[in-house]
């Protein structure tokens, strides 16, 4: 991991249809290492789309995406490979009901890495004791709380210490007590040096905690620029409607 | 700040797309890919093809073999007559195949009961299940198929067909019973817990939320309880009843030839491959319409 201004992840004229619709349009992006870029625009933009083409679980149509100056969207590219530097968190946390805390976080560590099992349930339980979990390692995920689950699902993103984390609009299933929580740790995350993109409907959190905001609305990135730009005067009409929108909604 | 696309060619909805030489070039590639992989394929599949048909020529006793079990005059002649016989294992199959999930779901439905009341019914589905389930299918049917008719009970049928089709459902409701019941629970709770709060009653929430999904995971492990119950539709020729498998069996008694069987086995695979790629269609088919996309 080089400090240089290289970015991590860099995507040039992505392009996603579904069918007849097109859901992501000529996308260009470029995250720097140790930045949090964040996604916004309305349901149905193409923000969740655009971080499931990072991770490879959508084949794009055109365009081309790079991790390290990679090509992963390469079709001789290993897929395996790919994903395994780079940690995903869920909307809807999907952790694995059929195993502990622990077994959900150790488990690409030891099956995937080939981490010993002992050092790698130590380091499962730091990460836990880091971010309040300390105490639910033997749970099950369905007997916590969803704020819980979404930290042990962030968890396991990070046990594998990823080089890019993707972060799909991890709080909209959370009640606004709950939202909190998880917001602390993706700040903590920020300041160690993780390098991040997350959609999100966070636009408080989004101004504070991003360095490059992208304004998405039917699948062009409209605007991009820092949360000062984006959230102080945005140049857009487009993005000056929206984030109008949020401001009567008293969500920003 | 970047625009990357201009205002007009949005707001008409027009799409001025043309694929770029990258795209071109990495589909290209993915056809050369898989033309290659069929070519592989392919190739593999005639070399053990000739293998196994080299190593079967080439056995000792082949010549022999091939009289006994590969005569085409004996295949022509029981051929006819085993279709004839299948005429009623396909007759069993759907009748037995009805009564069979129709028991099943009940007694599955009888098990999953809660509440003091139902003990009683849950008790007797349990004690049922575990006693068909365990019962040797040949015992049962050498039971119901000759036993019935020594009771000489007045209005009771004798007819060995619809005797060993009633064996063939006792045993296997008990077999269907189990696979519907590992379905319901397989069902997250969450499920029935986001049902009864919309309102919907115990049973409502179990007919109209539960047991689609349950059955739907079902469906191979149930396919595989059908394939089965068709094969074992042969057996009631122990009560008599000529069916394919029996019809083989008097040309083979005649004729110390055992093509007749090659014959008779050939004819219950053909029937199952059918059903097989029709379920794995229709599953197939339920799943892309409830996907998300992906292909991970």
């Amino acid at each position: 991991m080089s400090d240089t201004d290289a970015p991590v992840l860099r995507m040039e004229s992505v392009r996603k249809t579904f069918g007849d619709s097109v859901v992501l349009r000529d996308v260009d992006l470029e995250v720097a290492p140790h930045t949090v870029t964040a996604l916004i625009g309305a349901s149905g933009s193409g923000k969740s789309t655009l971080l499931r083409c990072a991770n490879l679980l959508e084949e794009i149509d055109d365009g081309a995406i790079w991790l390290d100056g990679e090509e992963i969207t390469d079709p001789r590219a290993d897929q395996d490979a790919v994903r395994r530097r780079i940690g995903v968190v869920f909307q809807a946390y999907n952790l694995f009901p059929h195993m502990t805390v622990l077994e959900n976080i150790t488990l690409a560590p030891r099956r995937v890495h080939g981490v010993a099992r002992a050092e790698a349930e130590q380091h499962a339980r730091e990460l836990l004791e880091r971010l309040g979990l300390g105490g639910k390692a033997d749970e099950y995920p369905d007997r916590l709380s969803g704020g819980q689950q979404q930290r042990v699902a962030i968890v396991r993103a990070l046990a594998v210490r990823p080089r890019l984390l993707l972060l799909d609009e991890i709080t909209a299933a959370l009640d606004p007590e709950l939202v909190g929580e998880v917001l602390n740790v993706v700040r903590d995350l920020k300041g160690e040096g993780m390098t991040m993109v997350l959609a999100t409907h966070e636009m408080g959190f989004a101004r504070e905690v991003a360095d490059q905001v992208c304004f998405l609305d039917s699948g062009v990135v409209h605007e991009r620029g820092t949360a000062e730009q984006i959230f102080g005067e945005p140049q857009q009409e487009r993005t000056q409607r929206f984030l109008g929108r949020i401001v009567e909604a008293g969500r920003l | 700040m970047t625009l990357t696309k201009d205002e007009t060619g949005q707001e008409s909805g027009g799409d001025s797309y043309t694929p770029s030489q990258r795209r071109i070039e990495r589909e290209a590639f993915k056809r050369a890919r898989s033309r290659r992989a069929t070519a592989i394929a392919a190739v593999s599949t005639l070399v053990t093809a000739v293998v196994l048909y080299l190593v079967v020529v080439n056995a000792p006793g082949w010549p022999r073999t091939k009289e006994t079990f590969f005569n085409g005059q004996y295949a022509r002649e029981a051929f006819p007559k085993v279709l004839e016989g299948l005429w009623l294992n396909v007759r069993l199959l759907f009748v037995c195949g009805a009564a069979v999930l129709v028991l099943g779901m009940l007694i599955a439905i009888a098990r999953t009961l809660r509440g003091p009341v139902f003990f009683p019914l849950r008790f007797l589905a349990a004690a049922y299940t575990d006693f068909f389930r365990g019962l040797p299918l040949i015992i049962n049917l050498m039971i119901v198929v000759l036993g019935v008719p020594a009771l000489r009970l007045q209005g009771v049928t004798v007819d060995p067909v619809w005797l060993g089709g009633t064996a063939l459902t006792l045993t296997y409701s008990a077999y269907v019973a189990e696979v519907f019941r590992a379905g319901i629970e397989s069902v997250h709770p969450s499920q029935r817990a986001a049902a009864r709060s919309l309102g919907l009653s115990n049973r409502q929430a179990l007919r109209y939320v539960v047991l689609p999904q349950a059955v739907r995971r079902q469906v191979p492990p149930l396919l595989n309880d059908l394939v089965s119950l068709q094969k074992d539709t042969g057996l009631v020729s122990i009560g008599g009843a000529i069916d394919a498998v029996r019809a083989a069996d008097i040309i083979v008694g005649r004729s110390l030839n055992y093509t007749p069987y090659i014959v008779a086995g050939l004819v219950f695979v053909a029937l199952t491959i059918p059903m097989t790629r029709f379920t794995d269609w229709v599953t197939a088919r339920m799943d892309r319409r409830r996907a998300q996309g992906g292909i991970a």
